[in-house]
């Protein structure tokens, strides 16, 4: 299975890691062309205001859209999550307008309010707790879709159809289990 | 449920997540705002860029609090600031501003000719220059959690940072070669657990994130350092001493990005005007990469 990582700037390595452990092929997304042979797509964590500018200065946008639409799953992990958001806060950024979430950027705070947690998330994903790595990492303040898993009351993992969206970084935890549910989306 | 802030993986996942980008100096708020609209990943906030610190001579030490506040205000992408080697009061007062990365730094006079900041003490992750394995692994022991490569700054000469990412290169490669007994002799030629030795045999590179930094000047200069294995780029002087800083910053980003996609780098190479200046290394005073050991 050929699955794409956005690689315009970001945690791609990890993402790549994760997948090797589970049979996948990943496949460094950063033209169109490379958006040809893919059967799902994951958007990594990076600087969201870098990977936007970039995805829409490259016109890399309206692909994504036109494959999502003929039923490519996509997952956001962190920025990923707020490129995939219809509503982001502040607003100034755009995004892929795909998932029903608000999401607010940096909303811990800075670097020194970023943290690790032991979180637990619904049956679908397993049992046992995760070790959600939370990096100036944004919040879910309303999700009209599925929540997987909360911290503080705030949804951290939710879905809607085939689209998937952490706001911790499951690629840096030693721990495949996001992944492996995301593959079993296609 | 437990919350961990300040783990060493909360630290270094900062600079994973930085990977593929680029880190612009800035000495204002109105080029931390140019730099992050032409998609800089962060900014180092700084009173002067390395080569006016080279020109105007003096003590070089930390910027003022206020400045760096007022950039921090103007930004949403992280914002990193400069510590004195060895100046761990520079660093706690860094820290109490809620800088997201802390550069112990040979561009500032050091202030300890034996200690370098102890960074494991910190909430805050630290970023170290080095010129060669010894000196990464030995700050990586300390605490820091990215590495840089030294290169020579504020001269626009890419020369030594491409010195210093082939020699960290080839001494990791050559880690392959020993026997554990050879590793061990290898760890105290370093100044480091035979431990941290290990790692990087296994995983034939850094325990973690490792940008190019020093004479970093052109889309090509970035590509160059990418395709020599660095995780992303500093750019210092290059950018706000070149003729158009807007286009070339956003070109070096581009150029970072498609690193390996020399039909691009021509596209984004063209028409950028006059880039800095530059310095012959031979030329130099002060080399200050000699700075820190």
């Amino acid at each position: 299975m050929r699955v794409g990582i956005l690689a315009l700037q970001g945690n791609v390595r990890e993402h790549a890691t994760m997948l090797r452990q589970l049979k996948a092929t990943p496949v460094e997304v950063k033209t169109e062309e490379d958006l040809d042979s893919i059967e799902s797509l994951i958007i990594p964590g990076g600087e969201s205001t870098t990977i936007t500018k970039l995805l829409f200065e490259q016109n890399l946008d309206k692909k994504i859209l036109a494959l999502h639409h003929d039923g490519m799953p996509i997952l956001g992990t962190c920025a990923g999550a707020i490129i995939l958001a219809k509503s982001v806060q502040p607003n100034t950024l755009k995004t892929l307008n795909l998932m029903d979430i608000h999401i607010t950027r940096n909303d811990y705070g800075r670097q020194i309010q970023s943290f690790e947690a032991s979180i637990q998330a619904e049956n679908t994903i397993g049992k046992k707790p995760l070790n959600a790595i939370f990096i100036r990492a944004p919040v879910i303040k309303k999700a009209n879709c599925t929540i997987l898993a909360q911290y503080n009351n705030n949804p951290v993992l939710v879905q809607e159809g085939n689209l998937l969206a952490t706001t911790f970084h499951p690629e840096l935890a030693n721990d495949n289990r996001i992944h492996k549910y995301f593959l079993s989306l296609i | 449920m437990e919350e961990k802030k300040s783990s060493f993986t909360v630290k270094a996942g900062l600079a994973e997540m930085l990977k593929g980008g680029v880190i612009m100096d800035v000495v204002t708020p109105a080029q931390a705002k140019l730099a992050e609209q032409a998609g800089a990943v962060a900014v180092m906030a700084l009173e002067r860029v390395p080569s006016d610190i080279r020109k105007d001579g003096g003590v070089a030490r930390m910027s003022d609090p206020r400045m760096i506040k007022d950039i921090q205000k103007s930004v949403s992408i992280p914002v990193m600031a400069k510590c004195r080697i060895g100046h761990f009061a520079e660093a706690q007062i860094l820290e109490a501003l809620e800088i997201d990365y802390i550069d112990e730094s040979e561009v500032l006079t050091p202030a300890d000719n034996k200690f370098h900041v102890k960074k494991s003490n910190f909430k805050v992750p630290f970023v170290c220059g080095a010129t060669g394995l010894g000196e990464a692994l030995r700050r990586i022991h300390e605490g820091a959690a990215m590495i840089r490569t030294k290169g020579e700054a504020g001269t626009g000469n890419v020369v030594e940072a491409v010195k210093h990412i082939r020699k960290i290169t080839a001494e990791i490669h050559h880690l392959k070669k020993l026997n554990s007994e050879q590793l061990e002799i290898k760890a105290k030629h370093y100044h480091v657990p035979a431990k941290l030795l290990y790692v990087v045999k296994k995983i034939q590179r850094l325990p973690v994130v490792n940008f190019a930094a020093g004479g970093i000047a052109t889309p090509a200069d970035a590509s160059l350092m990418m395709q020599l294995g660095c995780d992303g780029v500093f750019v210092g002087s290059g950018i706000f001493k070149a003729k158009n800083p807007k286009q070339v910053a956003e070109a070096i980003v581009l150029a970072t990005t498609h690193y390996d996609n020399p039909k691009k780098l021509a596209q984004y190479s063209e028409n950028l005007g006059a880039p800095m200046k530059g310095i012959e290394i031979s030329k130099l005073d002060t080399k200050l990469q000699d700075r820190g050991w």
